[in-house]
């Protein structure tokens, strides 16, 4: 299936949805072009795991204009089903069946012939990494495993889009590094992919665009690089020694990040001589001991920090 | 592809990983099968002599009451099926690849229908192996092959009924615990029915519920299609019941089935 040159493979306009009175998406427009990745980036409870839900069929919006692959998803399911591979952010498997079977049960749903289905499959396997545990039940799977079998039955029919929802969130570093280079050849080969993610790092490693989502609305939008340099600068990092100096130090610098548990002031800076002079100087007038000090040039922490002037889903999203 | 012809091809994949998770995991079935075996024995070696001369007609004793409880225990095994058919639907509902087949381009009732073929030949399993055992244990049906033949898609008509309830039924349960508490209480009509003693010896409050339920007409025309007893009105009424259960069952299921998953 190929769209026309020119046309979004997902588009949303004035997303809404609510569960009861709980308001989830209060009115998300979404953009994303064809055989990019884009970023959904946001806290739990942000309302990533709905817009995946709505924009895959699984769930209705109440309100709002979709089109996946060119199709709107309440009035086409089908269509839009035709064309993307959803793995969910709990895992999609059949546990009861192996490997192998799992992957047949996706070829046989998709309609494919059982030489090609076969083809498939083993091929799959193969590609991650799965090829020796192919006939053993997946319920005996670890995380990372179940993970990669997920992925690939989402693939078996070939999506031209496809929808990851936290697709490391519990994942080893090394099986994290497996799924972003399967993603990465994905997109190579001009697939689509929509990727919703708590890690700032893993949007910032694969996604062409980034949206950041919190509390059901977008707060920002656009390029790794554009989100930074929304952020005026970096921060410097001060550690202390005891609460006794942390309080001095916040009382001496006033409106500050600060976390009781490691001791630590963050302050905003540009990581400039001059300011950190200026902060030094203060601290000094104020007969603060610095344990330790270091200079944080803006990532994507600052960025969500500075958008949303919380610190609470920081915590969260820096683990 | 046309429409029927996707769901057909759909629903005979979703049965293959129905059977396969049988054969993978067979406790359920033998449950199935199980539970109305141990009845049988209860009933005609521990009970069998006394009830055999009480309900009268031929020599009495336990060779009148195997022919007159089978039927019943036949029943057991249909009204135990639905636990069976509930779990394992209740079980499927909280993995994470109903959400999948959601999202693909499947025939959406193919989920169901696997289910319902499925428990419909593991239940039709359990009553050849309860059918095999009575024999064993003494029972001599007066039925011509045609009997047998009208009295196994009778049973399967039933069975085919309170699948679909059961798939309702397992749908609406939260969890697989309440989905095999919920059709707990079906288990029981068949005790309170024309299966192991006559209506007419029950007090009169418990003998108008017996002979109105279901279980009382569906063992009446088993008894008469095996035995050769009077069947009367008992196979239309069973007919009516079935069709009954099985548009409540089916259209409910339907519905739950397609509403949005909340998590």
């Amino acid at each position: 299936m190929t769209f026309e040159s020119g046309r979004p493979a997902i588009l949303a306009s004035g997303l809404r949805k609510s569960f009861g009175d709980h308001l989830v998406l209060d009115g998300v427009d979404l953009r994303v072009e064809e055989a990019t990745v884009y970023a959904l980036l946001g806290p739990n409870g942000a309302g990533k795991t709905t817009a995946v839900q709505i924009l895959s069929t699984l769930i209705h919006a109440d309100g709002g204009e979709v089109r996946v692959a060119g199709h709107d998803p309440a009035q086409h399911p089908d269509a839009v089903r035709a064309a993307i591979g959803v793995t969910g952010q709990f895992s999609a498997v059949d546990n009861l069946l192996t490997g192998e079977e799992n992957l047949a049960l996706m070829a046989d749903l998709h309609h494919l012939d059982r030489a090609e289905g076969r083809r498939r499959a083993a091929e799959l396997l193969a590609r991650f990494d799965l090829a020796d545990v192919a006939r053993k039940p997946a319920s005996t799977y670890s995380g990372g495993m179940r993970r990669k079998l997920d992925l690939a039955m989402s693939l078996v029919g070939d999506p031209r889009i496809v929808f990851l929802d936290e697709p490391t969130t519990g994942l080893d570093p090394r099986s994290r590094r497996t799924v972003w280079e399967i993603v990465r050849r994905l997109v190579a080969d001009g697939v689509t992919i929509f990727l919703t993610t708590q890690y700032l790092e893993e949007a910032d490693q694969l996604a062409d665009r980034i949206a950041v989502l919190d509390r059901g609305t977008l707060v920002a939008e656009g390029t790794a690089d554009e989100l930074k340099r929304r952020v005026p600068g970096g921060h410097v990092q001060l550690r202390f020694a005891d609460s006794y100096a942390l309080d001095a130090a916040a009382r001496a610098l006033g409106e500050v990040a600060r976390d009781d548990d490691s001791l630590t002031l963050q302050v905003p800076s540009d990581g400039g001589l001059r300011s950190l002079r200026a902060l030094l100087d203060r601290l000094d007038a104020a007969a603060v001991e610095v344990d330790e000090l270091s200079v944080h040039t803006p990532d994507l922490d600052d960025v969500f920090l500075a958008l949303t002037g919380r610190t609470d889903v920081l915590e969260e999203i820096a683990r | 592809m046309t429409t029927l012809s996707l769901a057909l091809t759909d629903s005979a994949t979703m049965l293959r990983r129905n059977l396969r998770h049988a054969l993978r995991y067979p406790a359920l079935t033998l449950s199935v099968a199980g539970l109305p075996v141990v009845f049988l024995l209860l009933f005609v070696y521990v009970l069998g002599g006394t009830l055999g001369d009480g309900i009268g007609g031929g020599s009495g004793g336990r060779t009148t009451y195997v022919n007159y409880v089978v039927p019943g225990i036949l029943m057991i095994a249909l009204a135990a099926s639905p636990t069976g058919t509930a779990i394992s639907v209740a079980m499927d509902m909280t993995e994470g690849i109903i959400a999948r087949f959601r999202t693909m381009a499947i025939a959406r009732v193919s989920v169901l229908t696997g289910h319902v073929v499925g428990s419909l030949i593991q239940t039709t399993i359990g009553l050849a192996v309860v059918t095999g055992v009575a024999l064993l244990v003494g029972f001599r049906p007066t039925a011509t092959p045609l009997e047998w033949v009208a009295v196994t898609a009778f049973m399967v008509m039933i069975t085919f009924a309170l699948t679909w309830l059961a798939v309702a039924l397992g749908l609406v349960a939260p969890n697989p615990e309440a989905a095999s508490n919920i059709p707990l209480p079906l288990t029981f009509l068949p005790f309170l029915g024309s299966g192991f003693v006559p209506t007419e010896s029950m007090p009169a409050v418990l003998r108008a519920f017996a002979e109105w339920q279901p279980f009382t007409p569906f063992t009446e025309t088993v008894r008469g299609l095996l035995m050769g007893t009077p069947i009367g009105d008992s196979a239309a009424v069973s007919v009516a019941w079935c069709a009954g259960i099985w548009l409540v069952g089916y259209l409910w299921a339907r519905k739950l089935y397609n509403r949005d998953p909340v998590r």
